[in-house]
């Protein structure tokens, strides 16, 4: 009988907490910013439309990958008011966020996508947040004909999914090799020593294409070692890698086990380069790290000092309604919420399969991450940039070497 | 090759205080109730956390918060044992629905937190500031051994100090005091202990205290140590906690001490001997064995004698 009771109370508490989550995320706010409007009228405003469009809208927002999501989804609310404020879909047509959380989670995020196409008939979906859960979800999304897309999936074979799957966010295929090229060829590297994460399809093949640039570049590898989520004390792994005399660090990681990694090489004495991918690029790689994050290169589709009008417009407005600098993550999710926008736009439809056409045919638009483009694969197209810590910010790797030679 | 085999050694030792010193709140309510406490990762978080707090937001100095973190852990920990324990018992329920109360208890309080996180810091985890020194004069510089090749951060060697103190002061007052006699004999029978007119519950309510400081404590050194602080800390000691008191001995004070030190060796040594893949199935498959062999624990005593 207890037992029972028990058992109810552990399940009330299991439903109530979506919802607690859910609960808080008042969308805060005014900030509309006029440089945004218009700057992404490719088409037509359009005079099909229905009062109200639902966009499905899936991140991890509960669980440790929030860090990622809780931006994600400010961002997602700052780029609808916006739209809605602009009238961009044209007078008396209101395109509404249904936001469902997968808390870093791959069944939950199937339920998550189950309920949206199925159940609330939305038009398009944005997320999920992690290529773990997009691999388990975006399946349904393909099945049902709904156009999904991905603003954080960096995985490799995302869009192999499905012609209905797309993503906004520049897969480390696409920025990795750059960043090693560049690194050997403006640091002089020769031997490295590689540590990733062996449980996370993002860090996996982050590996997997570092080390294939590495091999490219004739690059020798001196040590591997690997971590799992949510670890703490990489000291170990640190000192094998570092007892072989590596001239840099290769780290495929998220950002949350990133800044342990840095401070600790640092504190084992390492000085030379450390090299990370996507995980990498997020302000608190800097701020938490202090001077150990001195030497960090970071290969990245969007970074906040980029200079891109678009960008900066964004980044403003975001900072007015969060309080915060956005992060690549918020970027991404940002223009994904446009990109669907400007499908719906230009499609001048809300049929799902209308909308998946126009945008696949978004070509050279301009975006807060650049002039931006999907391939026929559905993956973006625009220019990754390659960044070093230096005095405590992010600078552009080679930058002041580049000027002279031209 | 040397210095590497130094370095590791001290990477093992370091990480095993941490491990240890969790370990021992975990196994001092196991001890006295019979109970696994699942929801102490919470209170290890909320240690954490409440010293962050006190450092970061009201500016207090770190020794403060470390006391506020440990007293906070122990105020939570007897919350518990009157909202998710007590009630129970009195129904003289089975102990698996303690179990269970707990993990529920858990949840909650990792909830909560994140709901503060988000208030606070509008995201889910935040840092401890990069400078802190847990004493006045303290160097956050690392301690460079060149002669042989050894690195140790002040802050772990802090942590070490600690565990073994608490430790020894722990295994005094349960085995030398008249708290301890009474712990033990609440442990042994709550009807008998009754009988002989110790304040059972009185008991129960300083048992949960001290694990909580316990708890509270780790936590706030974690966070120093480690520097970041999310909502989810608890989950990954809560497991490597539950491995090391089996190891050395549910209920057993040296045990989970030891306990904590194996686990961060074998780990220590799968990832030295180029095994990092596996350093969490070695510590697991160890923990399989044990059990097999051994059910009481390295430390520990069979059932029957026990108390």
């Amino acid at each position: 009988m207890n037992t029972r009771k028990c058992c109810a109370f552990v399940l009330v508490l299991l439903l109530l907490f979506p919802v607690a989550v859910l609960a808080q995320d008042d969308a805060t706010d005014e900030a509309m910013d006029e440089v945004q409007m218009g700057a992404w009228e490719t088409c037509e405003t359009p005079d099909n439309l229905p009062e109200e469009i639902n966009l499905g809208v899936i991140y991890s927002l509960s669980g440790p990958i929030s860090v990622y999501g809780g931006p994600q989804q400010q961002a997602v609310q700052l780029a609808l008011e916006e739209i809605n404020g602009s009238a961009y879909l044209g007078e008396g047509t209101t395109l509404t966020a249904i936001f469902e959380d997968s808390a870093g989670d791959a069944e939950q995020a199937i339920n998550a996508m189950t309920k949206l196409v199925e159940e609330d008939g939305v038009v398009a979906v944005l997320g999920p947040t992690l290529s773990t859960e997009a691999f388990s979800a975006d399946p349904i999304a393909q099945e049902n004909g709904t156009p999904v897309m991905g603003t954080s999936n960096t995985a490799i074979g995302i869009t192999d999914m499905g012609d209905f799957v797309f993503r906004d966010s520049l897969p480390e295929a696409s920025v990795i090799p750059g960043t090693i090229a560049q690194s050997v060829e403006i640091l002089g590297l020769e031997r490295v020593g590689v540590l990733y994460g062996d449980d996370d399809d993002f860090t996996l093949s982050g590996y997997d294409v570092f080390i294939e640039a590495l091999d490219e570049n004739g690059i020798e590898i001196v040590g591997e070692e690997t971590f799992s989520r949510e670890d703490v004390d990489f000291s170990a792994q640190l000192t094998n890698l570092l007892n072989n005399d590596p001239d840099a660090l290769i780290v495929s990681a998220l950002s949350a086990e990133a800044v342990q990694i840095i401070i600790q090489a640092r504190d084992l004495g390492f000085e030379g380069a450390i090299i990370g991918g996507n995980g990498f690029n997020s302000p608190d790689t800097i701020e938490q790290t202090g001077e150990a994050s001195e030497g960090v290169i970071v290969g990245a589709a969007w970074n906040v000092a980029s200079t891109n009008p678009y960008s900066e417009a964004y980044e403003t407005a975001y900072e007015e309604a969060y309080g915060n600098a956005p992060d690549q993550f918020a970027t991404q999710a940002y223009t994904g919420a446009w990109l669907f926008a400007t499908a719906i736009r230009c499609a001048n439809s809300a049929e799902r399969s209308d909308i998946r056409d126009a945008l696949a045919a978004i070509t050279d638009l301009e975006t807060p991450l650049g002039t931006f483009s999907f391939s026929e694969t559905r993956d973006p197209i625009h220019d990754p940039v390659v960044q070093i810590v230096q005095d405590g910010a992010f600078a552009v790797l080679g930058a002041e070497d580049m000027e002279e030679s031209e | 090759m040397e210095s590497i085999f130094l370095q590791q050694t001290v990477n093992a030792i370091l990480l095993g205080a941490i491990y240890a010193l969790f370990a021992l709140g975990y196994a001092l309510v196991f001890s006295v109730l019979g109970v696994l406490n699942l929801a102490h990762s919470a209170i290890f978080m909320w240690g954490a956390f409440i010293g962050l707090l006190a450092v970061e937001q009201w500016q207090l100095p770190p020794l403060l918060a470390l006391l506020l973190g440990a007293l906070g852990g122990g105020l939570l920990s007897v919350l518990l044992e009157f909202i998710a324990f007590r009630p129970l018992r009195r129904r003289n329920a089975a102990r698996i629905s303690q179990l269970i109360s707990s993990i529920g208890a858990s949840i909650l309080l990792v909830n909560i937190a994140q709901l503060l996180f988000q208030q606070i810091y509008n995201r889910t985890e935040a840092y401890y500031p990069l400078d802190l020194v847990l004493f006045p004069g303290m160097s956050t510089e690392t301690i460079v051994l060149d002669d042989i090749g050894l690195r140790i951060q002040p802050i772990r060697i802090v942590i070490l100090v600690i565990a073994l103190v608490t430790m020894v002061l722990l295994q005094y007052m349960v085995t030398r005091t008249q708290i301890g006699q009474h712990m033990r004999a609440v442990a042994f029978s709550e009807r008998i202990a009754s009988l002989l007119g110790i304040p059972v519950s009185r008991i129960f309510v300083l048992t949960f205290f001290l694990a909580g400081i316990f708890g509270g404590m780790a936590g706030m050194l974690y966070g120093v140590a480690f520097r970041k602080v999310d909502p989810f800390i608890g989950e990954n000691v809560a497991l490597v906690g539950l491995t090391a008191i089996v190891l050395g001995g549910m209920g057993s004070i040296q045990g989970a001490v030891l306990g904590g030190f194996i686990v961060a060796a074998l780990q220590t040594i799968s990832i030295a001997a180029g095994g990092s893949s596996y350093s969490n199935a070695i510590v697991f498959v160890l923990l399989f064995v044990v059990l097999l062999v051994r059910p009481q624990g390295l430390l520990g005593q069979p059932e029957n004698t026990r108390a």
